[in-house]
């Protein structure tokens, strides 16, 4: 194997981890005027996703910067050309950001309707467009002789693509639900078991769609067909195992599903990371987007001591905080509001 | 207006932004940490309050400090793809590094301290605050490794047959002086801005008799930490002065707007005449100081602006290799002036409550303005190194308006530089109102012993902390 092939495949890994990681924070978000249909009931969802968050964004961010140092043309490339899409998952990710953060800190309706409309939209928006984003990178979009994009924002929005932002939308929803019923008890757990059930009936044959057109139009082997095979399997059993209400099992199901599909998509996407539609020789591949081996020898050290660290006090976070949450356990007033403005 | 410009401002106006909270974040991590370990050594409860105090103007700050990063790193390849072409090989490894050593230690262990405190064991609670700071300090340290080699590229060359720089020598990249003194210099001028902020919030209170055991020592750390801080940033900046000088001449040159090679050369502390400062009316000037900055010698040699472009233009090929020297001229000296007087208002702090004397009202009104003082330091200093640093964005190697992105139009760009500034001014109001607010409510009064402790049996108690 060669160091351009395990940064490809690092990169893979990274965004997998982000997808399932960050897929069921975006999930909770935008399900959080749907299932919460109090306070409470708010605070009982964000609060699942309260410590773990941030941890989960950061996957995104090594993502980047690992597509800078192991792909420079890669990076280049993509960011410059999807820069409005780009913008809109900016602006959103720091909606969310501050929205959960502020949320708590007056203590009055106004205030966390507000914030709560920030989260939703800010969730939802970035679980589409990264769907669209990884549709027009595997799907190929109009790259010339020197690897540039020369395309606009409306290039992005195929009928292939906009397929792809709804299966990832869909499937982080989807994840969310049932992380939900995962993470909390009581009657929210119960709404959002029959919520993934019914998500469910939208997602599968969404990401079923998505998958097979991926499959006949850019990768149809062995490999990317087991991929897919695995994914949808997956689904199906996570939706059948949250309907059981055997939500360990749906929810390891669930980030399967997410596994595959990402896995899929990059095999689909190997060697290219960015096929040109003008012309394939004019496309990105992991040997033509690559840094030099001495670059990528130094980052593979790195990683390899590091990532496992990473993964270790990573999993350790979500066992501190494996509780289920339940209304009982969220403080009234927010022990962050200041007492003379309670309403 | 082209679509460089614009590149220019959006990475200007969103970088100083990221920028106010950065050092906030750094210093403030380290000084709360000091304060829980403080708690935990002591067992005093004002230290625990003091934490949870801090703590909370602390997170405000590090969540628009994390928000507003993302947009850094993203911008590169955005707007300036062809730069992240040029230096991906080089500049990525740090950024990556910093994403995978120092990001996910920084907001994993931070994730866990907040809501961890009545779910982890003291010494372990105590041990998530220090890792999420190391996580900060570290995550400045290879991104200033990264920043340093855009000052002076080292252990790497060019390859013709790629047009990029490509890597070499990583630990020449890691270690070289620029890196090290950079790192010094913007990690003590971080404590300067975080011991700023815990002294001027604590100078307000005790003027106004409140909480004083809890404030009087938190100003004493806040005070103490920007007096000694003060002293490692001038040293480091001493320092610092001597290899730009040797590196970047031109930036030295331009932080004096001295135009002709001299010896002696002497520092101006304020300047009227033309706004370039090639013509001058009046100043009032030291001498030998700008000698001293530069050579470390009073009488030593200072080239003039005129002399390097020269040399330059005999490097490099025609092309005028001046930047901005109005900018570089006054931030250099506002980075200074205003450092200054925040050091001594530092000391006027601890004078004024030395003993067991209050301090004045007025006082606290100053101290209480002054934390803006080494907030706007540090931008001027970046300001300064940035600007100095023009035409090139990698010094020698690679001019700014030849990293731009080709493919990005000027529509797209402005769009996003409005964006950015209204999202950035929205956002700068509210953070702003959150933080005052906060700190009107003042300390709140001391938690129960079970909610800074794991809990037991009672699984259906209200969590200590959520939000």
């Amino acid at each position: 194997m060669q160091l351009t092939d395990v940064w490809f495949l690092l990169i893979a890994i990274l965004w997998t981890g982000y997808f399932v990681l960050e897929g069921f924070d975006f999930g909770v978000g935008a399900l959080l005027r749907i299932l919460g249909r109090d306070d409470t009931d708010r605070r009982v969802m964000i609060n699942t996703i309260g410590p773990l968050w941030d941890g989960n964004e950061v996957w995104l961010i090594v993502a980047g910067g690992a597509t800078f140092a192991a792909f420079p043309e890669w990076y280049a490339t993509l960011f410059s050309g999807f820069y409005l899409a780009l913008l809109l998952i900016l602006v959103a990710l720091i909606g969310r950001g501050v929205a959960f953060e502020y949320r708590g800190k007056v203590d009055t309706l106004r205030w966390r309707n507000t914030w709560d409309r920030v989260i939703v939209v800010c969730s939802v928006l970035p679980a589409l467009l990264w769907g669209v984003a990884f549709g027009n990178i595997v799907g190929g979009v109009p790259l010339d002789a020197d690897h540039e994009f020369v395309g606009g924002f409306l290039t992005l929005l195929t009928p292939y693509a906009l397929l792809g932002g709804l299966t990832t939308l869909l499937l982080f929803t989807l994840h969310g639900a049932v992380f939900l019923s995962l993470k909390t008890d009581g009657d929210i757990r119960v709404r959002a078991r029959a919520l993934a059930v019914r998500l469910g009936v939208g997602a599968v044959p969404v990401a079923a769609a998505f998958l097979l057109w991926t499959w006949l139009e850019h990768g149809a082997d062995v490999v990317t067909a087991a991929l897919a095979l695995a994914a949808a399997v997956a689904l199906v059993g996570g939706i059948l195992a949250t309907r059981a209400g055997r939500e360990g099992w749906g929810f390891t199901l669930t980030a399967g599903t997410i596994v595959a599909a990402t896995a899929f998509l990059f095999t689909a996407l190997y060697p290219d990371v960015m096929p040109s539609t003008i012309d394939p020789a004019f496309s990105l591949t992991t040997t033509n987007a690559a840094s030099t081996p001495y670059t990528l020898t130094i980052m593979t050290w790195v990683a390899v001591v590091m990532t496992p660290i990473v993964l270790c006090y990573q999993a350790w976070t979500y066992w501190v905080f494996r509780r289920r949450i339940s209304r009982t356990h969220i403080p009234t007033p927010a022990p962050s509001a200041p007492a003379e403005e309670q309403v | 207006m082209s679509a460089l410009d614009a590149a220019r401002w959006q990475f200007g106006i969103t970088t100083v932004y990221h920028f106010f909270f950065v050092p906030l974040t750094i210093g403030l991590s380290l000084l709360v940490a000091v304060m829980q370990t403080a708690w935990h050594r002591t067992g005093s409860e004002h230290w625990l309050r003091a934490t949870k105090f801090f703590g909370k103007l602390f997170l405000i700050n590090f969540a628009m400090g994390v928000v507003t990063g993302i947009v850094q790193e993203f911008q590169f390849g955005m707007n300036w793809s062809d730069y992240s072409r040029f230096v991906g090989d080089v500049f990525g490894a740090p950024l990556a590094i910093e994403g995978l050593v120092a990001f996910f230690l920084e907001s994993t262990f931070l994730g866990l301290w907040i809501f961890g405190w009545d779910r982890l064991s003291r010494r372990v609670h105590l041990a998530c605050i220090w890792l999420a700071a190391i996580g900060t300090v570290l995550s400045a340290y290879f991104i200033l490794a990264a920043n340093s080699w855009m000052q002076h590229p080292v252990g790497y060359r060019f390859n013709p047959e790629t047009g990029r720089a490509e890597l070499t020598d990583f630990a020449a990249v890691l270690t070289q002086n620029t890196t090290l003194v950079t790192f010094a210099h913007t990690l003590t001028a971080a404590l300067v801005v975080a011991g700023a902020a815990v002294m001027g919030i604590s100078v307000w209170f005790m003027a106004r008799r409140d909480e004083d055991t809890l404030f009087r020592p938190a100003m004493r750390l806040g005070a103490w930490t920007v007096i000694v801080a003060s002293v490692a940033v001038i040293v480091s900046g001493d320092v610092q002065a001597k290899i730009m000088t040797e590196q970047q001449p031109m930036k030295m040159a331009a932080a004096e707007a001295l135009y002709t090679t001299s010896a002696p050369a002497s520092f101006s502390l304020f300047t009227i005449g033309s706004l370039d400062g090639s013509q001058e009316l009046w100043s009032v000037r030291v001498p030998g100081v700008l000698s001293y900055m530069a050579t470390g010698s009073v009488d030593g040699t200072v080239e003039g602006i005129n002399d390097v472009q020269r040399d330059e233009q005999a490097r490099y090929g025609p092309g005028d290799y001046r930047p901005m020297i109005p900018v570089t001229y006054w931030t250099f000296r506002f980075m200074i002036g205003f450092g200054v007087l925040a050091a001594l208002v530092a000391v006027g702090a601890l004078w004024s409550g030395r003993a067991h004397r209050v301090p004045a009202r007025w006082f606290a009104r100053v101290a209480l303005l002054s934390m803006a003082l080494p907030l706007l330091a540090n931008s001027m200093g970046w300001i300064f190194t940035e600007m100095g640093r023009q035409p090139w964005v990698v010094y020698g190697q690679l001019r700014t308006a030849d990293g731009v992105s080709p493919t990005v139009g000027l529509g797209s760009v402005l769009t996003s530089v409005i964006v950015f500034t209204l999202l950035y001014g929205v956002l700068a109001v509210v953070e702003g109102w959150l933080v005052v607010r906060t700190v009107k409510a003042g300390p709140a009064p001391a938690p129960p012993p079970e909610a800074v402790s794991p809990r037991e049996d009672d699984a259906d108690r209200p969590f200590a902390v959520a939000y």
